[in-house]
């Protein structure tokens, strides 16, 4: 008796065990179970920022503690043809747009945004994958830029737009991608997709001016179907911070392209995907909902979270 | 025997003689079997985090040449495939479960932890993370209402510290439970010092060491209490602790499972059930 009600225990559990695990890979995939796993990450949010104000820094670390080699991750060599245009000629032709909900829309030179007041701060980059290295970032503050294009009211997120083509819409094979994974693999992928404009030298007609997420009919031309570049958010709160950098130079240097040239936004209370390389435009918006999924930037797309402050 | 609150608690005898004590209150059967799924969700979810870059280090960043421990997969002089946990200079083939592993699909992939140990079983850092981090929310509300509750029921002293008589036959109690001589009887009622003494470094030393040394991965966290990863040594080192901790945690569930198996299944189930606990039938009630 008291065997038979043991074998019976034992079985339970495991098959409770397997129902469970079975179970949460189903409902991870419906929407009340996205819906339901969010709650984690808007607990993180409202938690973290009661405990820091807009203007906690993150810490900084003295220069000897700077990362020998500085692990380049996500896109390290754009595919794209307008920004191997720009690249080629040491980005002389490039222009930052500050545009969106402001008062003065914004084109900046590199000449420019060296002018302007500039913060160099060496800080820890946490990649989403658990990996840290420590650089010396020097750029300008985005609240200087923000002052001077001058917000409206309705102005709530700071988007990113960005010249590197992570895929093709349409295509499947994006989908395994992840934002930590080593950058040699999407690299390849997207090489082989953009296969047609890489390797020659770019030309002037071969390089149209590119509208950085605009929404007008993509000039990539090409029958692999929309390049969906690199885009990422963050909102007012962080774009304010002190530490929140359009970074040009990288322990010393000016950014390498392995690194986000020309420009590389640094938002340094959060992880390495929200740290958007080659950025070309600042757009101010809204709402996120008009960018991309909706989810606020490419990764948080496909699933990663918007307030990667953890 | 030295007085002791747990030794005193109210018991009932049925009427075959055998005596009940109602040893485990409803909230913390609730904490357990709430912790028990919680645990488990983030051990699986953790170990998918820990696939997407299955390497350790010590200090604020990663030395990525020289990890303290690595879980990789490399090519064998016959051009094979193998799974490969180097700890420091030393190396462990661990082909089929760590590094190296037979996918959903049925072929061999390459990755740390095998898909029947991680949530999701497939590659998914994104979903792994959003699981690991609500269940993390829940571990500490299930743990503060645990230690609330136990604090002012005055369960966590009677449970947890040792009574001062077996403090004075420690090293009996080690050798009794050693031996898998449990006790019966009245001395049943309380657990015994090493039980005790474990609970207690599990409940107050590894589990919020583990939610400390999360909270100090996160960059926020960092700019919000940088006392806290330096308390850690830094990010890689309280990303070492965390997977270390839960190392730990684990041998302790396989080992309190073991032990309940061993010291009465269907008594120790029943007690964390409906609370009741079998004293047995001893002599002294059995006049």
């Amino acid at each position: 008796m008291i065997l038979h009600r043991r074998k019976l225990l034992t079985a339970g559990a495991g098959l409770m065990g397997t129902a469970l695990l079975g179970g949460c890979d189903r409902f991870a995939g419906t929407d009340t179970g996205r819906r339901t796993l969010q709650v984690g990450e808007d607990a993180n949010l409202y938690v973290q920022r009661l405990l820091m104000g807009p203007a906690t820094l993150a810490r900084e670390f003295p220069a000897a503690m700077i990362s020998p080699w500085f692990k380049p991750n996500g896109t390290i060599d754009p595919p794209d043809r307008a920004y191997r245009a720009l690249a080629a000629k040491a980005f002389a032709d490039f222009k930052l747009t500050v545009d969106g909900l402001v008062e003065t829309p914004l084109s900046l030179s590199l000449a420019d945004l060296r002018a302007l007041p500039s913060r160099t701060q060496i800080t820890r980059h946490d990649c989403v994958e658990g990996w840290s290295c420590i650089g010396q970032w020097a750029g300008v503050p985005l609240a200087e830029l923000l002052k001077r294009a001058g917000l409206k009211p309705q102005a709530r997120y700071a988007v990113f737009h960005c010249a590197d083509t992570l895929e093709y819409a349409g295509s499947q094979d994006g989908a395994f991608l992840r934002p930590g994974q080593p950058g040699a693999v999407r690299e390849a992928y997207v090489q082989l997709a953009a296969a047609e404009d890489w390797g020659g030298a770019p030309t002037a007609t071969d390089a149209p001016a590119a509208d950085w997420g605009q929404g007008s009919p993509d000039p990539e031309p090409d029958d692999k179907g929309r390049p969906i570049r690199y885009y990422e958010s963050i909102d007012l709160y962080d774009a304010v911070n002190p530490q929140t950098i359009l970074a040009y130079d990288l322990n010393g240097k000016p950014l390498p392209v392995s690194n986000g040239a020309p420009l590389r936004l640094r938002v340094e209370r959060q992880l390495g995907y929200k740290q958007a390389k080659y950025v070309m435009r600042v757009e101010l918006v809204e709402s996120l909902k008009g960018l991309g999924q909706g989810g606020g930037g490419y990764w948080e797309d496909r699933g990663y979270e918007w307030y990667a402050g953890i | 025997m030295a007085a002791s609150p747990a030794l005193e608690a109210p018991e009932t005898v049925d009427r075959h003689g055998r005596r009940w004590f109602y040893r485990h209150p409803l909230v913390i059967r609730l904490a357990h079997w709430i912790n028990a799924v919680v645990l488990l969700v983030l051990l699986m979810s953790g170990l998918q985090i820990f696939n997407a870059h299955p390497a350790l280090y010590w200090g604020a960043v990663s030395t990525f040449d020289d990890p303290a421990l690595a879980i990789t997969s490399e090519q064998g002089g016959d051009g094979k495939s193998r799974g490969v946990v180097t700890v420091g200079t030393h190396s462990l083939d661990t082909t089929g479960v760590l590094g190296l592993s037979r996918g959903a699909g049925g072929a061999d992939v390459e990755r740390a932890f095998p898909a029947w140990a991680t949530l999701p079983a497939d590659q998914d850092l994104a979903t792994g993370r959003r699981w690991h981090f609500l269940f993390a929310w829940l571990l500490v509300i299930n743990g503060a209402v645990y230690l609330l509750y136990g604090l002012f029921s005055g369960q966590l002293r009677r449970r947890l510290i040792p009574d001062g008589d077996q403090i004075h036959d420690f090293g009996g109690s080690v050798k009794e439970h050693l031996l898998l001589r449990f006790p019966e009887g009245t001395e049943a009622k309380r657990y015994n010092v090493i039980q005790k003494l474990t609970y207690l470094v599990l409940v107050l030393g590894l589990l919020p060491a583990m939610v400390l040394a999360g909270l100090a991965m996160s960059p926020g966290m960092d700019a919000a209490w940088p006392w806290l990863t330096e308390l850690f040594g830094g990010r890689q080192s309280a990303r070492s602790v965390h997977f270390i901790a839960a190392g730990l945690i684990v041998l302790f569930v396989v080992v309190h499972v073991l032990l309940v198996l061993v010291s009465g299944l269907v008594n120790n189930m029943r007690g964390m059930i409906t609370g009741w606990f079998s004293l047995g039938r001893d002599r002294e009630t059995a006049r």
